[in-house]
């Protein structure tokens, strides 16, 4: 339940609207109301809280109690431009108040000064869109580190070499390692690398009315009970309910931004539980909806005025998705590890999170050894190939395995490609009669070249910790993301992005944008963080901007 | 004092010893919340009676996932309660499945008597003959699965697979979720059923010394 002090009519124009209560989304209603605006946050999902999470393995992944609900939003996939998308539950992002940083695996990862600028240093990529950010890292650290303080970040500073400056230590120590982390460590020491405690937004100090973690072990895909995973949910949000300038309004469908004869917006048009249709009024809109959403609803928008589609007088909205490329090694060690109890990540590395030139293989990512599966998932997906699938032999595979499983997460970059997008369906609706999402994707050659490389450096890994058996998932086109990246790029030049480097659209000045689809590259795979930084910088602009009468005017 | 409670009484003292006092009293309320709502679910839901399955389907329902999870050294799919799970499923969250299961319970009935003409029904055939008429569902499964991949017109859930997911849920969920009958499941996996814990956690991190960056590592590379 909220903890609101204050309500707004739909018909009252406040300053802001917001769509979304993400990582992006609740900074943005924590900055601006603490700065004295008054904000109306529009959610789609519900207003959960700690009280409400569960262990339920049924609610989270058979129910989609935290995330986007697939027969009523459903979505549709496609490799090329060229095919006709079909059904396909290829997009998971958060569905509640605080949004995918509910349910996220919180690992934390700022980006280094390279994404910032790779193009420069790298050139042209054939068949990508590469590009620098207009901004830098040394614009952004300020925010990464007021980040890490505010929500709460564990993690020790210096402890890796390849790591960005910092102009703060972080707020808390690490988390506990976890015996998956004790066996990567050792083993990539063993091959010359340098492994780091990861840094995690999970807290390993309680902070008031949030506990340190408990190590339940039921973290990655849902909702932490004693609010120690740094969601928006348990942090910003409730400051920002605190000021009594800000509404968080949940149940909240947005489906048009409504502009007036001069293509200024004027609010945000939304479906309640109810299905009742209500335009909020307000001086200037944020869309926070993440990097699907965001682009579908300046789709949905389109106008006689902006007949392809609001801001998108450049022809990028939606385009340019960069969900980062993955692979996945498993080992089976003799001892039980034990690592079904904890939060998922202890220990990363980040020696290749820029690769040698002479591979041929642009880009980079970062490892981690995590265990992410619950019981349940486990049983389902994360047995040797060859397991059996009933009886006898697959339960004893099952038993030795869950307490000895250790998983290599190799995380990258993906390279931005046009074709790779998020439109609307010309064939599917939703439950309200709207065009569904519509994802079309085929990953560019060089990431999954530089997968294939990682994959096989994962392998060494395990055979240096002596894994019994060892294993890897396949690589191949991804057809799933929860990464939504890059559909709306920063940018200098309106012709080839969609918004400047204050958020604010090129098309129309009292539009602002800020989620992971404002990324102008990929990262090495853990974006939440930049999401938040860069949240925490549009606020500052936005605010100067407002303040100087600029928002208005 | 039930495993629950056990779970419970050591997540309190995990607070206990992380917290500080000032801290604790202003939170702990909330904090036990999380426990005991969870603490009470468990004991809630332990159903023995079925709403959605006919006591036929739920015999031959209990015959099939004592096949795909059976009893051995440690408890199996029968003993975690996995068809009342199952009939909690196809009342709520799979309601959808309930023909799948229907059809899949007449489809098997047709293979077994197919495969042995004396054996009235699946729950009455022995071991060996549960093991033949599985064996060759989960192989028709895989030929299905195989097929389809080719054929995109294909869009029917499969029983067997269903069944197996459900079973799966059943077993192992946590018994929040209605399943996983006095943490059987978990305990066969070797699930430790606290609510909370705290380090070390298994064999690898007991003799860990703490972090130590290595000299020389911390340079800037």
């Amino acid at each position: 339940m909220s903890q609101a002090t204050v309500t707004y009519k739909p018909s009252d124009e406040v300053d802001f609207v917001i769509i979304g209560s993400g990582a992006a989304g609740g900074v943005l209603a924590k900055e601006l109301s603490t700065n004295g605006f008054r904000v109306v946050v529009l959610e789609q999902g519900a207003y959960l809280t700690e009280k409400d999470f569960t262990h339920d393995e049924t609610k989270i992944f058979s129910q989609s109690l935290l995330t986007n609900k697939f027969n009523v939003h459903p979505i549709t996939f496609r490799k090329t431009p060229q095919d006709t998308a079909k059904k396909q539950r290829c997009v998971l992002y958060g569905s509640c108040v605080g949004g995918s940083s509910v349910h996220f695996t919180a690992n934390f990862w700022r980006l280094h000064e390279i994404d910032f600028k790779e193009h420069s240093k790298v050139g042209d990529i054939p068949g990508a869109t590469f590009a620098d950010w207009p901004i830098t890292y040394a614009d952004l650290e300020p925010y990464y580190t007021k980040v890490e303080w505010e929500i709460g970040v564990s993690g020790l500073a210096g402890a890796s070499p390849f790591d960005p400056p910092r102009s703060k230590p972080y707020p808390m120590p690490p988390l506990p390692v976890k015996g998956g982390g004790v066996i990567f460590e050792r083993a990539t020491r063993k091959l010359g690398y340098h492994p780091f405690p990861a840094p995690m937004a999970i807290l390993s100090q309680p902070r008031p009315g949030r506990s340190a973690c408990t190590n339940c072990g039921f973290c990655l895909g849902f909702g932490c009970e004693v609010g120690a995973k740094s969601s928006t949910l348990s942090t910003v949000i409730r400051m920002a309910e605190k000021t009594g300038r800000c509404e968080i309004r949940p149940n909240c469908y947005v489906h048009r931004i409504e502009t007036d004869k001069n293509g200024r917006a004027i609010g945000a048009v939304y479906f309640d539980a109810q299905r009742n249709t209500y335009l909020q009024k307000a001086k200037a809109v944020i869309l926070s909806a993440n990097g699907a959403e965001t682009p579908r609803l300046l789709l949905l928008s389109a106008s006689n005025q902006f007949p392809a589609g609001l801001a998108n007088s450049s022809g990028y909205v939606g385009k340019n998705l960069m969900p980062n490329s993955a692979a996945i090694a498993f080992g089976i060690f003799d001892e039980p590890i034990n690592d079904y109890k904890g939060f998922a990540v202890s220990r990363i590395m980040h020696d290749f999170y820029e690769l040698d030139p002479k591979l041929g293989i642009y880009g980079g990512g970062g490892l981690d050894a995590r265990f992410d599966f619950t019981p349940v998932t486990l049983a389902l997906n994360g047995l040797p190939p060859g397991t059996p699938k009933w009886g006898a032999d697959f339960k004893k595979t099952l038993a030795h395995n869950f307490t000895r499983t250790l998983e290599i997460f190799c995380h990258g970059t993906s390279l931005p490609v046009e074709t790779n997008s998020f439109s609307l369906d010309p064939n599917v609706k939703d439950d309200w009669g709207l065009p569904a999402l519509r994802m079309t994707f085929r990953d560019h050659p060089n990431d999954l070249k530089m997968m294939e490389w990682m994959k096989d450096r994962a392998m060494e890994i395990l055979d240096a910790a002596g894994a019994s058996t060892k294993w890897h998932a396949p690589i191949q086109e991804q057809q799933f993301t929860a990464h939504l990246l890059g559909t709306c790029r920063m940018g200098n030049d309106p012709k080839a992005s969609v918004i400047n480097t204050d958020h604010r659209t090129h098309d129309v000045k009292n539009l602002f944008l800020c989620d992971g689809s404002s990324l102008v590259t990929s990262g090495r795979g853990q974006p939440t963080m930049t999401i938040q930084a860069l949240a925490y910088r549009a606020s500052d602009r936005i605010t100067a901007l407002a303040k100087r009468g600029e928002i208005s005017a | 004092m039930n495993s629950f409670d056990s779970a419970r009484r050591d997540f309190l003292q995990l607070l206990g010893g992380t917290a500080g006092a000032a801290w604790l009293t202003a939170q702990w309320p909330a904090v036990l919340s999380a426990a005991q709502h969870a603490h009470d679910a468990a004991k809630g839901k332990q159903p023995t009676t079925f709403e959605v399955l006919t006591p036929d389907q739920a015999r031959e329902l209990d015959a099939i996932t004592a096949c795909i999870i059976p009893a051995t050294e440690t408890p199996g799919a029968r003993e975690a309660g996995v068809v009342f799970f199952i009939d909690r499923a196809l009342k709520t969250f799979a309601s959808e499945d309930l023909p799948v299961y229907q059809q899949g319970l007449i489809d098997v009935q047709k293979l077994t008597a197919q495969s042995f003409p004396d054996v009235p029904r699946f729950s009455s055939a022995n071991a060996a003959q549960q093991q033949k008429i599985l064996s060759d569902l989960f192989a028709k499964s895989e030929a299905e699965k195989a097929a389809a991949r080719y054929d995109t017109t294909v869009n029917s859930k499969n029983f067997i697979e269903t069944l197996r997911s459900h079973a799966i849920f059943g077993f192992l969920v946590d018994p929040e979720g209605g399943g996983n009958r006095d943490f059987v499941g978990w305990k066969s996996i070797g699930r430790d059923p606290a609510h909370s814990f705290s380090p070390p956690f298994g064999f690898y991190d007991k003799d860990y010394p703490g972090w130590q960056s290595v000299p020389g590592e911390t340079e800037k590379k």
